[in-house]
């Protein structure tokens, strides 16, 4: 087994072990400094974004609104965790020299072509419908597939299977042909 | 700011870096994951989760850590997942990944989070429609696998260990 890839990346299975010891460090952490165990996760935050996007505009709207009361809309530990993943990514790729700029990605442009614009409505049409999922499946692939099944939680086991399987079914019905 | 803002921060960029490293940020490797083609980001979980699991059930074991389940509410879960891997399918990203792809430079991944905060808007609009209904159907509460079964975790560990290098061995002869 290889220690990098041949593009200078990692072994997935040396990063993601790494990654497993950062999940361990960081909820004795924030036991220890916060006074909570807080694992780590990244759906939530859209939710106190959007909160907070939308009560410049209607703070009335947004104090009354029950999601947001529950959910607390400020900037919180895993607001900046979701900050601080833009950061690490952006070191990572500078310092290895794989940042690219990119605005279609390669299986996309086979199917659908070189634009933009219908990259753009994908990824935001996909991106209102994921989320919404997220949100009443209570987490993504981080709070249910990376810290749920750590804690193995039955939810969990549960919420992947559909992630993936659901993924795997649409994703070979979308990409699975080629652009002529 | 506080304390709980920077130790998020900074448990952020290492997270991020992770991912970066790993290669598990691109929209080709989760499709290709959805396409069964390319299993990095299965390589990638799976072994942070192996890693994490034994810690952390350690770390509750002697009461250091609470854990902290979601709730298995059946309709919640089935439905959300479901949506969430329509969605995750379209966008090639999921919600941690869209963040370090933008970092990474993969600019479309903009499009995506703003999708998903516009969903997270539409989803708190919703919430009072859901929680009449969806939600309402049948919750098993806040539970852990072990509980669910009636066995201890120090049963199950061992089990997915097991299941897990051998898939990642069957990864490796299939050269996915």
């Amino acid at each position: 087994m290889k220690w990098k890839t041949d593009d200078g990346g990692w072994s997935p299975y040396l990063a993601g072990a790494l990654l497993g010891l950062l999940a361990i460090a960081s909820v004795l952490a924030t036991t220890q400094l916060m006074g909570k165990t807080s694992y780590l996760g990244a759906s939530t935050t859209f939710v106190r974004a959007a909160g907070l996007i939308e009560g410049t505009l209607s703070p009335d709207h947004v104090a009354t609104n029950m999601y947001y009361s529950e959910t607390k809309v400020r900037v919180d530990w895993q607001f900046m965790l979701v900050v601080g993943i833009v950061l690490g990514a952006f070191l990572s790729s500078i310092t290895d020299k794989s940042f690219k700029l990119e605005g279609v990605p390669p299986t996309w442009e086979e199917r659908f072509g070189p634009s933009v614009g219908i990259r753009a409505f994908g990824a935001f049409a996909g991106g209102i419908i994921a989320m919404v999922g997220a949100r009443l499946a209570d987490g993504c692939p981080s709070g249910h597939g990376l810290s749920g099944m750590m804690q193995l939680s039955a939810s969990s086991f549960v919420a992947l299977i559909m992630f993936f399987g659901i993924g795997v079914l649409v994703a070979h019905t979308v990409y699975g042909r080629r652009a002529s | 700011m506080n304390t709980g803002q920077w130790l998020g921060l900074v448990t952020g960029v290492f997270f991020g870096f992770l991912l970066q490293k790993g290669r598990v940020l691109r929209f080709d490797k989760q499709i290709g994951a959805m396409l069964l083609k390319d299993m990095t980001i299965f390589k990638f979980m799976l072994s942070a989760i192996l890693v994490g699991m034994v810690g952390i059930l350690l770390l509750s074991d002697f009461e250091i850590i609470t854990l902290s389940h979601k709730p298995m509410n059946v309709g919640a879960v089935l439905l959300g997942g479901a949506l969430f891997g329509v969605g995750w399918a379209i966008m090639g990203f999921c919600p941690g990944t869209s963040l370090g792809a933008l970092g990474e430079g993969r600019w479309h991944a903009v499009f995506a989070i703003i999708g998903m905060v516009v969903g997270a808007a539409l989803y708190a609009e919703l919430y009072p429609f859901f929680k009449s209904t969806v939600l309402a159907w049948k919750d098993f509460g806040k539970i852990g696998l072990p509980e669910a079964l009636g066995i201890s975790p120090w049963v199950i560990v061992p089990i997915f260990w097991a299941g897990i290098i051998t898939l990642f061995f069957w990864f490796e002869r299939k050269k996915l």
